[in-house]
């Protein structure tokens, strides 16, 4: 399974994320320049964490018209697999593949931790690796991940099962306590109706290698690969 | 034998657009909350509602006003703003051509 990471001016996770295709699991990986626009070659498309051009206007803004994000939104309207983390997903809302927006946190913080999830959604392409409701502890390191959309969309979201990981407590309880940026709903990721769009503030590609914390991260590429291999 | 011929100009006219980029009502403002905060610790305690936006100026080329104006709501649809969390506004000014 070939994985390519797109790399923008500004990306700052793009290495850490071929460090976990690449080393880890062994799957070529290629990176992407932000001028590339031949994504053919390509299975899965990670839009890395990070600040693309400097996060200048709004985060994201800017790195939706690039060549490389043009052809990514023509990989996933193939119905193949795109993950944005962190910088990614505010590009993903951006680009239009992903609904809503991430803004300022709630409290004008730029937050660096490590918090734990709930996975909503285990047959999703990317949580299979996951058990049902599975509490698991990812990193978080954004000044804008405060999840914003709608009433209507939130609702569609909620109703379509997209709403992938929630902030929780350890205990897996979902309040407004162990919410860090006041995203609605407790949304960290979601993903698109079809499922092989998947956005999340979290950053799995830091939590994949026991040496440097935790590897809740590691199931999310290695059940995407499970269900590649399948399909 | 060289012939000069008079130099055709087309002036295209020139505009300048002040653009407003706020957020829409329904969306939480938590820098404006802060800096209301701070207007209340000045003794301003009179002030609500406040909300921070953006301001762009620009200056374009186009053949017409409408031209300019479609451009514009384009440019501000795609990139200037998000309109899943802001309302944008421009006022247009016809320049001097030089």
């Amino acid at each position: 399974m070939k994985f390519g990471v797109i790399v923008f001016p500004g990306a700052n996770c793009d290495r850490d994320v071929a460090y976990v295709t690449r080393d880890l699991l062994q799957q070529p990986t290629r990176m992407v320049w932000h001028e590339d626009s031949d994504l053919d070659d390509i299975d899965v498309v990670v839009v890395p964490g990070g600040f693309s051009y400097g996060d200048y206007l709004r985060c994201g803004a800017i790195a939706r018209f690039s060549p490389a994000m043009q052809a990514t939104v023509a990989h996933a309207n193939q119905g193949k697999p795109v993950l944005g983390i962190c910088n990614g997903f505010q590009i993903l809302t951006e680009v239009g593949l992903l609904p809503g927006a991430l803004m300022r946190n709630r409290d004008m913080r730029f937050i660096c931790d490590r918090v734990p999830l709930r996975v909503e959604h285990t047959d999703r392409p990317w949580t299979q690796g996951y058990d049902p409701h599975q509490i698991i502890t990812l990193p978080i390191a954004h000044g804008e991940g405060c999840y914003y959309a709608d009433d209507a969309t939130l609702a569609d979201l909620e109703a379509h099962d997209q709403i992938v990981f929630r902030y929780c407590g350890l205990d897996g309880s979902v309040d407004q306590s162990q919410n860090p940026n006041g995203s609605l709903h407790n949304i960290a990721g979601i993903c698109n109706r079809q499922g092989n769009v998947l956005g999340l503030m979290p950053h799995p590609e830091r939590a994949a290698d026991a040496l440097v914390g935790g590897t809740d991260g590691l199931p999310m590429f290695q059940g995407l690969l499970k269900t590649l291999a399948v399909a | 034998m060289l012939v000069f011929y008079p130099q055709l100009e087309f002036v295209v006219p020139h505009y300048s657009a002040r653009i407003y980029v706020t957020l829409r009502p329904s969306v939480l403002d938590p820098a404006g909350t802060a800096v209301q905060s701070g207007l209340a610790h000045m003794g301003y305690d009179n002030v609500d509602q406040v909300r921070i936006g953006k301001y762009i100026e620009l200056t374009l080329q186009a053949d017409t006003e409408a031209a300019a104006t479609q451009q514009l709501d384009r440019m501000c649809d795609q990139l200037l703003a998000n309109p899943v969390i802001e309302n944008y506004r421009f006022e247009l000014q016809t320049l001097a051509t030089a």
